[in-house]
């Protein structure tokens, strides 16, 4: 989904809240709440992708004003109670007050059939597909052109892995963008390498 | 009575909410309390910078180690007694030269190579970060303190998938003949990320 999440490129944005040996937590909670969703995972309530998606789905402006921690502990909840572990009436009365949750999951899909395999070297463009549901390509490379860097292993296919939909494993690659494909005349000159899932991508000829 | 169903109640606190689901747990039997114990000694002791900066230091010192970390990172800081979880399947070590600087981030949540770096720090989590060191690269290096020459190749690493990155900063000059120990006291969480130069 084109959401608030997918914020690769956006401007506006001022300076980045930069210390020496930043902290990751700072508060007690944080830590129960990373405890928390990491125990729901290891218990197998939900895989990282799903959690990555409830995330995504939170009402756009209460992802920007929330923390990186209140941000997992909605999703936490959210899927706590898609899953049917909870209700929302128990986690309002226990909390004592409303209890935002994420909006509900579009439908998800499975990769494509005729996947094509890609060696470092290869120029590919990432397919320009718009997706409802879960999809790990950023907005910013959608019908850019690049160059493939290197291959992963084959992981789930996040598309179909957040939402419960079979999918077969397939790699990622990673393509290198320029700057100048990206944002011509617009951006700093660079490369962008992103991983790239092999459904997403097609060969240039 | 008018109806008040549908009147919004004031929001919980996050501790209250986090201690809403917590409870909840308990009282499931899922034993949140034990787990909460258990992580926080993994996040404190266990997922810190300084099994990175050994990773670094061995791959300053030991040219064939260097050989196999950027061939296969995963596998390769094994040989530390380091691991990763078993979603994160592949490592890719980015080596830095006096003509290449690589950087990392995630634009769409926060992903990092956390059992090995560490924990990302808070900015590296931030909108700022995200939305703009893709586009800006040299511009946020330099605000956060790192100006690089013109001629230096800038590469920015995306951790859109579970392919973890991290960077193999540049041995600096003065540390010939240094041990390994004495090496990775000098390797920062941040020059890891990319965002320092040592």
């Amino acid at each position: 989904m084109d959401g608030m999440h997918d914020l690769g490129g956006r401007q506006g944005f001022g300076r980045v809240r930069y210390s020496l040996r930043a902290q990751t937590f700072h508060e007690p909670w944080e830590k129960r709440v990373n405890a928390l969703y990491s125990l729901a995972v290891k218990l197998g309530i939900f895989n990282m992708d799903e959690y990555r998606h409830a995330i995504e789905r939170m009402e756009p402006r209460h992802y920007l004003s929330a923390s990186y921690y209140e941000r997992s502990l909605t999703s936490l909840a959210t899927l706590c109670v898609e899953k049917g572990i909870l209700t929302r009436e128990e986690l309002e009365r226990r909390a004592q007050g409303s209890f935002p949750l994420s909006i509900p999951s579009a439908p998800g899909r499975s990769n494509v059939a005729a996947r094509e395999h890609f060696k470092p070297g290869d120029r590919v463009r990432v397919k320009t597909d718009y997706v409802p549901g879960h999809v790990r390509m950023p907005g910013y490379i959608r019908g850019k052109t690049g160059v493939v860097v290197s291959e992963s292993p084959a992981y789930p296919f996040p598309d179909a892995h957040a939402h419960g939909v079979k999918a077969a494993d397939e790699p990622t690659f990673d393509v290198r963008f320029s700057t100048e494909e990206l944002w011509p005349n617009s951006a700093d000159p660079a490369f962008v390498n992103v991983g790239v899932f092999q459904s997403y991508l097609e060969r240039v000829t | 009575m008018p109806d008040q169903s549908h009147v919004q109640q004031t929001t919980a606190s996050v501790e209250q909410r986090v201690d809403a689901i917590q409870a909840a747990f308990e009282e499931r039997g899922m034993k949140p309390g034990e787990f909460v114990e258990e992580f926080r000694h993994l996040a404190e002791e266990e997922w810190v910078p300084e099994n990175g900066a050994r990773v670094v230091a061995k791959a300053w010192t030991d040219p064939a180690f260097r050989e196999r970390l950027l061939a296969n990172g995963r596998e390769a800081v094994t040989e530390l007694g380091l691991s990763m979880p078993a979603h994160h399947r592949h490592l890719v070590v980015l080596e830095n030269t006096p003509t290449v600087h690589n950087v990392i981030c995630c634009t769409l949540c926060s992903c990092t190579a956390f059992s090995i770096i560490g924990l990302p720090p808070d900015w590296y989590k931030d909108l700022e970060y995200r939305a703009r060191v893709v586009r800006q690269s040299r511009t946020v290096l330099k605000e956060m303190g790192l100006d690089l020459p013109a001629e230096m190749e800038v590469r920015v690493w995306d951790t859109t998938a579970d392919t973890r990155y991290m960077v193999l900063p540049v041995r600096p000059a003065e540390t010939a003949g240094w041990s390994e120990d004495k090496l990775a006291k000098l390797v920062t969480k941040d020059s890891m990320i990319g965002v320092a130069r040592l």
